[in-house]
């Protein structure tokens, strides 16, 4: 990264851990081989599989053949809730998602809605979580699946996942959750969380691009949507991309070793930057929970200001940042996440999301406050709705 | 040439040094087009003088806009534009030029330079009905566009706007 810049969109993605590519570097030349193959090429390929697997089932508390990698976390959730529900269509027709969900999940129970499914969406709070009563309130008789995310992509509110997971539990539903904010961030543990499949996506930890996993607790039947030679049990056949799971494993890895002490770290780093903003800028208002919020996620709407405006005042100052706003997604409208916590589209305008990671420091953080100012002051000064 | 966003070199330089905004006191004409509820806002305002051959030229124009890159930056080339061109020409400034004058823009923030022209056209409809003056039939066409629009939006953000306006009173 460009020493004078900073990078706040580690929710966005993660430059790859030096120690990540490195390891990757020989399945990418000398180790190459195709982990169907018979020969030592093959089998050395097969060998490195085999020990990521162990290393990503580590982190989360599950057995080896229950984690299947996927190209994405994208290709993951399409993978739990259209092959969850296609495999189990004998036993009802009901799906329940939040409605704060990532758009790979809303599509996905979109499109199963096209093919006769019924879906329901659970509402969240003014803080972006959901209801346990709603969820049992929604549940029918033929319900099949209810997938809520662990942690949520733009306000980062951590949701309770444990006492979902316990309700579907009792009732013989399935249990998904979409992980790819906080695994390796926040401890996850499919067993005592009582989750059924679980979504992961390497590039949002500090591994490479074009790889995930799915977890499907054993016994569950899923339905592939890839066809072909039966690699990873059957559920997603092409060859498999050996370079990414290792260095994903070995992401997987360190997130283990350093998570509790990271944790703390980019808390307090959070927390330092979200007060400054409180006490200083007016108009500014915290999106997502307070405490249940994930430890490197800073959501805020600005009034009178709009938030595509502000990450291109922000980049052009030296800081990478995103929004929520309409003005900057493809559809012109305003982020549906925001505008399920209650915000008038206003206030979702004026949107902005900080993400910290691995190489945030506290000097970053107190100068991203002071340009954050500036940009702010600048662009309220043009706004006609306040003069500061 | 490193673009930045979506936009031209031209979009950020303007967006970086927007050129006159604020607040014209005592205007001679105000052109209010946008909803905040659904993205961008502009406020034009003119003051009104005489050339040397006395006919009504745009003495000084100002803008207030809330918006993204695109919409500051159309706010402002418009009022480069017009900017000391009689009314009769700065009538007849539209998008197409605007975003000529901008090196381009993406096709998703076109509506930005539509909302622009209007709201020039607006602020000089404002002026010409004031005086009591004649108001060509396309101006008259263009404001009645603009108010079909408005109503539009109204009728589509009802609730939302009314929560607004409360919010805009309690304010400062």
């Amino acid at each position: 990264m460009s020493k004078n810049k900073i990078y706040l969109d580690y929710a966005s993605t993660t430059p790859i851990d030096p120690k990540v590519m490195k390891i990757m570097l020989p399945y990418l030349s000398e180790k190459f081989g195709n982990t169907m193959s018979l020969h030592s090429f093959g089998q050395e390929a097969k060998l490195a599989l085999d020990e990521s697997r162990e290393k990503v089932a580590n982190l989360i508390g599950a057995k080896n053949a229950e984690i299947v990698f996927t190209g994405s976390a994208t290709e993951s959730n399409n993978l739990a809730l259209k092959g969850v529900v296609l495999a189990n269509k004998n036993k009802g027709r009901h799906i329940i998602i939040s409605s704060i969900e990532h758009p790979c999940i809303v599509e996905s129970a979109k499109w199963l809605e096209k093919q006769g499914f019924e879906i329901d969406k659970l509402k969240v709070d003014k803080c972006g979580l959901v209801d346990q009563k709603e969820v049992k309130k929604l549940i029918k008789k033929d319900t099949i699946l209810v997938s809520v995310m662990h942690a949520n992509n733009e306000i980062g509110t951590i949701e309770p996942i444990k006492e979902i997971g316990e309700i579907c539990k009792k009732r013989g539903i399935f249990f998904h959750t979409d992980a790819a904010q906080t695994l390796g961030k926040i401890p996850i543990d499919v067993n005592k969380m009582n989750i059924d499949l679980l979504t992961a996506s390497s590039h949002k930890m500090y591994g490479p691009k074009g790889v995930g996993f799915l977890f499907i607790r054993e016994g569950i039947r899923v339905e592939p949507i890839l066809h072909g030679g039966g690699q990873e049990f059957g559920l997603r056949s092409s060859t498999v991309n050996v370079a990414d799971i290792v260095g994903f494993a070995k992401a997987c890895e360190i997130c283990q070793k350093s998570m509790k002490k990271e944790e703390r770290r980019l808390i307090k780093l959070r927390d330092k930057l979200v007060f400054k903003i409180l006490k200083k800028v007016e108009f500014s208002k915290l999106n997502g929970h307070p405490k249940k919020r994930l430890p490197n996620n800073i959501n805020f709407s600005f009034s009178f200001i709009e938030g595509e405006a502000l990450v291109i005042q922000l980049d052009l100052l030296g800081i990478a940042a995103s929004t929520g706003s309409a003005c900057s997604s493809a559809k012109l409208e305003p982020s549906h996440v925001l505008l399920a916590i209650g915000l008038r589209p206003q206030e979702a305008h004026g949107s902005l999301r900080l993400s910290l990671g691995r190489w945030t420091t506290e000097k970053e953080i107190d100068k991203v406050f002071k340009v954050l100012v500036k940009a702010i002051k600048r662009l309220r000064k043009i706004s006609p709705f306040k003069k500061i | 040439m490193r673009k930045t966003g979506p936009y031209t070199k031209k979009v950020i330089e303007y967006f970086r040094n927007p050129k006159n905004f604020g607040k014209i006191k005592n205007p001679d004409g105000i052109g209010k087009v946008g909803n905040a509820v659904c993205g961008d806002t502009m406020w034009l305002y003119i003051k009104v003088g005489k050339d040397k051959e006395g006919e009504e030229i745009i003495k000084d124009i100002k803008f207030e806009t809330f918006g993204c890159v695109a919409a500051l930056a159309t706010s402002s080339v418009i009022t480069d534009l017009a900017k000391g061109k009689t009314l009769r020409a700065a009538m007849k400034i539209d998008r197409n030029k605007i975003v000529k004058s901008l090196g381009g823009l993406p096709p998703i923030k076109i509506h930005c330079s539509v909302l622009a022209a209007s709201a020039l056209s607006e602020a000089i409809y404002d002026y010409l009905r004031k005086m009591k003056k004649e108001i060509p039939k396309e101006l008259q066409m263009k404001h009645q566009r603009t108010e079909k629009e408005k109503k539009e939006i109204e009728k589509r953000y009802k609730d939302w706007i009314k929560v607004e306006k409360g919010m805009h009173k309690k304010l400062p």
